[in-house]
This record gives C-alpha cells, sequence and structure tokens, in this order.
C-alpha cells in the first residue's frame, strides 16, 4: 500500500512539473510566427483529411501527431521483435564486458 | 541522375513543408541514425538534421520532424534494449524529471540571451566547447582502462575501468538513497537529478536531444554500465522525443508524412544497432562513441568558417562509417553465435 502510494504521488509531482513546461515550451509572447499552410487541393485521403486538421486545429493535429508516432513506433518494435526472433539470436541476454 | 530525376515515383510531395523529397533518401537516413541510435543510445538529431536540409526539408520542419522521428525510433530501441535488460526504468524515470526541467530552463536561457543579442556564435562555440571535453573523457578513460589492465592492476566487476568519478559521487549520502537494480548500485535520488538536470540544461541551451551529453554522463558520473547507459538513455530520449514532437507540432513545423517513412527505415537500423550491443564491449561503444563525437564537433567548426558544405560531407561520410562498423559487428557477432549454437546442436545429437 505505501509502495503504491509513493508512486502515485511521484506521478503527481512529475505530472505538476510538466503541465508548467508545457505551457512554457509552447511559447507565447514575442514576434508572430510564420504561418505554414498545408496545401490540401493536391492531397487526397487521409493525407487530405490530416493537412486539414492541420490548418484548422494544430493542437488537435498535434495530439494525433504524438499518438500516431508512439502507435507506429510500437507496432514497428513489435513487428521487427518477431521478425528477429525467427533469426535464432538469443535475444534476451547478454554479457556486460566492459573491457 | 536523370534516370533518377525523371522517376517521380522516388518522389514524395511533403504536404506541409510543400516541398517533393526523394523518399529512398529518407528511409536511408532513418535506417542509419536507427544504427547508430540504438548503438550509443542517442537520438542523433545531428545526425538527421544537416541530412533532412540536404534532401530540401526547411531547416525549421527538419528539426521538427526529426524530433518525432527519434521519438519512434528510440521506442523501438528501447523495447529491444529492454529484452536485453539493459533499461533501468526506476533510473529513467528519475532522470526524467530533471531532463525536462533542465530542458525548459536552458532553452528558456537561449531566448534570454537572443533578446539581448547575445546567442550568434556562442551557443556553437559552447557546444564544440562540451564535445571536446566529451572526446577527450573518453579516449583519456579508454588510455587509463588498457594501461591499468596491461598493470594487471586489480579489476572490479566490470574489469579495469579508467575514469571512476561516479564511485566518489555514489558516497554522498544525501536522502533519499535509491537502489537501482538493473543498473546495480546504490545513490543518491539527487545524483542522477542533478545530471540530468544539468544535461538538459545543456541540451535545452544547444538545442540538441541530450542523448549525446546524457549518454558519456550516466557512464562516468552516475555510474551505469555502458551497455545500461545505452538502453536507459534511449528510454530517456523516447519520452522527451515525444514531448518535443508535441511541442514542436504545435509551433506547425513537423512533417508526418516524412516521420513516417524514416521510422519505417529506422525500425530495421535500431534492430541492427541494438542487437551489436550484444557482441561489443562497453568499451568498444565507448571509443566508437568518442569517434561520433570528434567528428560531430569538426563538422560544428566547419560550418562555424562557413564550410557548410565541407561539413555536410564529414557528418554524412562519419554516419557512414560508424553505421557500417556497426553492421560488422552485428553481422560477425549474429553469425557467431549462430555457429556456436549449431555446433552445441550438432554435439548433443
Amino acid at each position: 500500500m505505501k509502495n503504491v502510494i509513493t508512486k502515485l504521488l511521484a506521478l503527481v509531482t512529475m505530472a505538476c512539473l510538466m503541465v508548467p513546461e508545457v505551457l512554457w515550451a509552447a511559447g507565447g509572447g514575442g514576434d508572430a510566427p510564420i504561418v505554414v499552410v498545408a496545401d490540401t487541393r493536391i492531397v487526397h485521403g487521409i493525407l487530405h483529411y490530416f493537412s486539414n486538421l492541420y490548418n484548422t486545429n494544430l493542437l488537435l493535429f498535434a495530439i494525433w501527431a504524438v499518438v500516431l508516432t508512439a502507435a507506429y513506433g510500437g507496432f514497428l518494435g513489435l513487428i521487427m521483435d518477431k521478425l528477429m526472433g525467427l533469426t535464432g539470436l538469443d535475444l534476451k541476454s547478454r554479457k556486460i564486458v566492459e573491457h | 541522375m536523370d534516370f533518377l530525376a525523371n522517376a517521380n515515383w522516388l518522389y514524395m510531395y511533403m504536404p506541409i513543408a510543400g516541398v517533393k523529397i526523394f523518399w529512398p533518401g529518407l528511409v536511408l537516413i532513418g535506417f542509419s541514425v536507427g544504427v547508430i541510435g540504438g548503438f550509443f543510445g542517442m537520438g542523433g538529431a545531428w545526425m538527421v538534421t544537416p541530412g533532412l536540409n540536404i534532401l530540401g526539408f526547411p531547416m525549421a520542419f527538419a528539426i521538427g520532424t526529426d524530433i518525432a522521428h527519434i521519438a519512434g525510433k528510440s521506442m523501438i530501441s528501447t523495447m529491444r534494449h529492454s529484452k536485453f535488460g539493459n533499461v533501468d526504468y526506476k533510473l529513467g524515470f528519475i532522470m526524467l524529471v530533471g531532463t525536462m526541467v533542465g530542458i525548459e530552463l536552458g532553452a528558456q536561457l537561449i531566448m534570454m540571451l537572443e533578446r539581448i543579442g547575445k546567442v550568434g556564435s556562442v551557443v556553437r562555440w559552447v557546444y564544440v566547447g562540451f564535445l571536446a571535453l566529451i572526446a577527450l573523457m573518453v579516449f583519456y578513460d579508454y588510455y587509463k582502462a588498457v594501461q591499468k589492465k596491461k598493470s594487471g592492476e586489480a579489476e572490479g566487476d566490470r574489469g579495469a575501468e579508467g575514469i571512476t568519478w561516479y564511485k566518489a559521487l555514489h558516497r554522498l549520502n544525501i536522502p533519499p538513497m535509491v537502489h537501482f537494480k538493473t543498473a546495480g548500485f546504490t545513490c543518491s535520488a539527487w545524483l542522477p537529478i542533478m545530471v540530468s538536470f544539468l544535461t538538459g540544461v545543456l541540451a535545452g541551451f544547444l538545442g540538441i536531444g541530450g542523448g549525446l551529453l546524457r549518454m558519456p554522463a550516466l557512464v562516468y558520473l552516475i555510474g551505469c554500465p555502458t551497455h545500461i547507459a545505452v538502453g536507459t538513455d534511449l528510454f530517456e530520449v523516447m519520452i522527451s522525443g515525444l514531448y518535443g514532437a508535441f511541442t514542436y507540432t504545435l509551433k506547425g513545423r513537423i512533417e508526418l508524412v516524412a516521420v513516417f517513412v524514416m521510422l519505417t527505415g529506422a525500425a530495421i537500423g535500431a534492430q541492427i544497432g541494438t542487437v551489436a550491443t550484444k557482441y561489443s564491449k562497453g568499451y568498444g561503444i565507448r571509443v566508437a562513441f568518442g569517434f561520433a563525437v570528434l567528428g560531430c564537433m569538426v563538422s560544428i567548426i566547419l560550418k562555424q568558417y562557413g564550410f557548410t558544405n565541407s561539413a555536410t560531407v564529414l557528418i554524412l561520410g562519419t554516419i557512414s562509417v560508424i553505421c557500417i562498423y556497426i553492421m560488422k559487428i552485428m553481422f560477425q557477432g549474429a553469425a557467431q553465435e549462430l555457429r556456436e549454437k549449431r555446433r552445441t546442436e550438432m554435439l548433443g545429437s
């Protein structure tokens, strides 16, 4: 129980530190930035959806960008894990030899 | 080259950056950075950004796209390193807090310097200074370790080691004391927090991910064995990369299509680089890292004096040589392991 509370407290502390960082990092103030507009006239399908989202709702686009990058990275990691497993190599152990 | 220029299928339109990019180049960049990043435990922004710029990406998009791709690639490498037992998650999470706060402070310092007109080449020379220090440290460490081994000095459980600053830092008795099971040592929690905070400030100040600084810090200041420093650093790069991807996307400077194309190459490269660590001794990784750092440092000096093309050629040349070296380690090691496995099976039957 004590362990769980300690871990929860650690997570809450991390969240409290990260929220102001995100606000800090999002910028604000200073000169107006150059606005980039995605050309949605020549793309179709899913590319059209995301290009349009980029133009209209950058926050949602940012959330999608992070989620899709993490998801695709995880998916590729799993696939490559399976493929590497077929090579017959021992992928679960290694010796730590520094010198 | 005419054949390549007329082959439209080799070019992919990037809807946000508004440019057509040679996509095999993206796959190749992703692959080589995957190999190197998986082997050294870093994101590799210093390698990717010039590569993307050469392919035709505007610089602001090159940086943002690079950070997002690094997050995904580091995830793939971390998953593989984790299977080897190379990731100390407890250490990674504790360092994350220091890293994130440090990066933001570093970025704010830069903006403050910018406002008073003092950024200029200060950042580049600070970067060069730190890279020189790291390279010197790595080669001196190797030299000392070789001398100790030759003189037959008593070895610890990790073999002969050169620089052992972490031993003194582990004796700091500031609570809370934490035991890091995977890394195999106990120290004050403030040690990894302060080290990650300092490397974070430097990273934010220099505008880099920080893996290049954090990996040697994990080895020399925190005392991680090299393989665990590589894996744990990649875990950190993954989290800070996702965070960086989010903030850069909020600024509108990311090309998601390019990220996915590079990740496809990186998926294969990361496996090769990570598995290569299995067949490499810790000092082999450290020395190769030292050469990578030297290459990066010289290319920045060249850029500083206006030799941009030479800097790019040097970086791409360094990446290619190191990538081939790591692939050689992996394929030779894997072939040897499979041969021994077959021999054992034949003897058994």
